[in-house]
């Protein structure tokens, strides 16, 4: 079976656009949404929830003003300054470490359990999907990722698929890290932009860094073709594979604001043949 | 009085209001680059660094000579980061929150304080701007301490301007939290509502006035502008999708340079929210 995540580094290059054109033309497979922060692959996938589950994780201190004497001892110990003057604790603050919980000489803090989002089983046009949200604010990004991979990986067993096409999240910090270890691949989504380059070289490292093979395609690549070669160059000085490049093409949002792929928008259009050109070196890449 | 740029989608345009702003207001003010994942606000301010410090966050290191296994710090440790197996002591120093519990409990004072790099800090001037980004180190995947470090350097003397990440999560709240106003860049299309309403969920937990602004204004649909009509969101300003603005944006030009009518925009932008910052924060005190 194959994990393959797309990532960007720097958010808006056309990650959940591309995932869901290819999600037209793959066959056999599990789609994944990874961007549980602000997921948005249901938009274009229209998924049908067949099972949701909460997502439980960690814990945030609360003081029962009962039993509390004011000591002062939890404010003295928090590193996250999350107990004011009142004995209130802000939840925004507080880390779930539970030092407050242990060392509170009334036993007057409790520990609940945080439910920190949701996750879902969906049936879609393209095939199964899992995907979740987050709650807003909340942490444990990381742990919600590692969670919708490992329940692609048993749906994909299960219905024995041999390909997971994840969307992946922004950034190079916790969900990102939860996005890719172990997968087969990363597709990174790039644009011909300074911070596009800037922010691919810094995902390119990270992918190094987990011993994740990352390949390359530049979106909007004719907004700025020089920048485009540029980042080409970099990739093959890195050993990377450059799968291709698609044109900047409103069909994108045009789609986009239907709830369809732009294939299903329009077959023919000059972006949707470079997609296609992409998909085919991939799938060899991959030995699909 | 601080301002922070959010959007929840990433790549709506945080960066080139952020920096647009900042460059048509002037000094005195700073801009906090708080995208540390992904710092891009350098590109275009071309700020001349003049400082570079690195961030550590404290992890325990294990004095094993003094260590009796006894367990008590595996068993305070709620993110996994110590395990005590029989004889031996594993610290994960990658998990640990730097809350000291462990530090706290040991008995034996045998847990001594080591660190863990969390990136670098660097600081500069361009054009009166003073300016200062984050850099998370890369592998490193816990961005709100480094967050709190470059938030460190607001200086109450001068307009801040703060460039937060995409998102809703931890890291986005550590960039806004306390903040006078929040600007939200958004483009109108269903994945930018979406996000955008997400992005609103979180300004309304923290209880901080906020604006819109529309970046791509004439793409997409009109779902956005109902959107905000409906939250009483007020758009402060759009910005039409014109192929001179996203190439200089490839080549890290401003905005306010190739278009320099746009300053004055900016400048009124600025305006609006010194007004609806007074005026919203008046009306939740009441």
């Amino acid at each position: 079976m194959k994990e393959l995540i797309l990532i960007s580094g720097k958010g808006g290059t056309g990650k959940t656009s591309i995932i869901a054109a290819l999600a037209s033309l793959a066959e056999n497979k599990v789609l994944c949404d990874a961007d549980v922060d602000a997921a948005d692959l249901h938009l274009v996938a229209n998924p049908q929830v067949l099972s949701r589950a909460e997502f439980r994780s960690g814990h945030t201190a609360a003081i029962r003003k009962s039993k509390c004497s004011e000591c002062g001892l939890c404010r003295e110990l928090c590193r996250y300054s999350a107990i004011d003057a009142d004995y209130h604790i802000n939840p925004l603050d507080c880390e779930g470490c539970g030092v407050c919980v242990y060392f509170c000489p009334e036993k007057a803090v409790d520990f609940p359990e945080n439910t920190c989002g949701e996750w879902f089983i969906s049936d879609t046009r393209f095939g199964p999907m899992v995907h979740a949200q987050l709650g807003i604010a909340e942490e444990n990004s990381g742990k919600l990722v590692t969670l919708v991979r490992q329940e692609a990986r048993k749906l994909a067993d299960e219905m024995k698929h041999d390909l997971i096409l994840t969307d992946g999240p922004p950034g190079v910090g916790c969900p990102v890290i939860a996005s890719i270890g172990g997968a087969s691949a990363v597709l990174i989504v790039t644009e011909p932009s300074l911070s596009g380059i800037h922010d691919m070289q810094r995902v390119i490292e990270l992918a190094n860094h987990f011993k994740v093979p990352a390949m390359v395609c530049v979106n909007k690549f004719d907004l700025n073709p020089d920048l485009t070669a540029d980042i080409e160059a970099f990739a093959k000085a890195e050993e990377l594979t450059c799968l291709g490049r698609i044109p900047y093409d409103p069909i994108f949002i045009k789609a986009m604001v239907q709830g369809q792929t732009i294939f299903e928008y329009n077959n023919d259009s000059r972006a949707g043949h470079a997609v296609k050109e992409i998909w085919h070196a991939l799938s060899k890449k991959l030995n699909l | 009085m601080i301002v922070s740029i959010a959007s929840g989608k990433g790549g709506t345009g945080k960066t080139t209001v952020a920096t647009n702003l900042a460059r048509s207001v002037g000094a005195p003010i700073q801009l906090l680059d708080c995208d540390v994942e992904e710092p891009n606000a350098h590109l275009f301010i071309n700020p001349s660094f003049e400082s570079s410090q690195t961030v550590f966050l404290p992890v325990p290191e294990v004095d094993e000579d003094r260590c009796t296994y006894c367990g008590k710090c595996a068993e305070i440790c709620q993110f996994k980061a110590i395990a005590v197996v029989n004889q031996n002591i594993l610290i994960f120093d990658e998990l640990c929150h730097s809350c000291g519990g462990c530090w706290e409990i040991c008995p034996e004072s045998a847990i001594i304080q080591g660190r863990r790099e969390l990136g670098i800090i660097e600081k500069g001037q361009s054009n009166g701007i003073e300016f200062i980004h984050g850099r998370l180190r890369v592998g490193e995947a816990m961005s709100p301490p480094l967050i709190k470090q470059v938030r460190a350097y607001q200086d109450p003397q001068k307009l801040t301007i703060i460039d937060a990440p995409p998102g809703t999560s931890c890291p986005v709240i550590a960039s806004m939290k306390e903040s006078d106003f929040v600007l939200l860049v958004t483009e109108p299309t269903p994945f930018g509502l979406h996000d955008l309403k997400l992005a609103v969920g979180a300004v309304e937990i923290l209880q901080i006035p906020s604006g819109l602004v529309i970046n791509r204004s004439d793409l997409g649909d009109d779902a956005v502008k109902k959107f905000a009509r409906q939250k009483g969101l007020p758009i402060l300003m759009e910005i039409p999708f014109d192929r001179q603005i996203a190439e200089a944006y490839s080549k890290g030009e401003m905005l306010v340079d190739v278009i320099p009518q746009w300053k004055e925009k900016f400048l009124e932008l600025h305006d609006k929210i010194r007004h609806l910052s007074k005026n919203q924060t008046l009306n939740t005190k009441h």
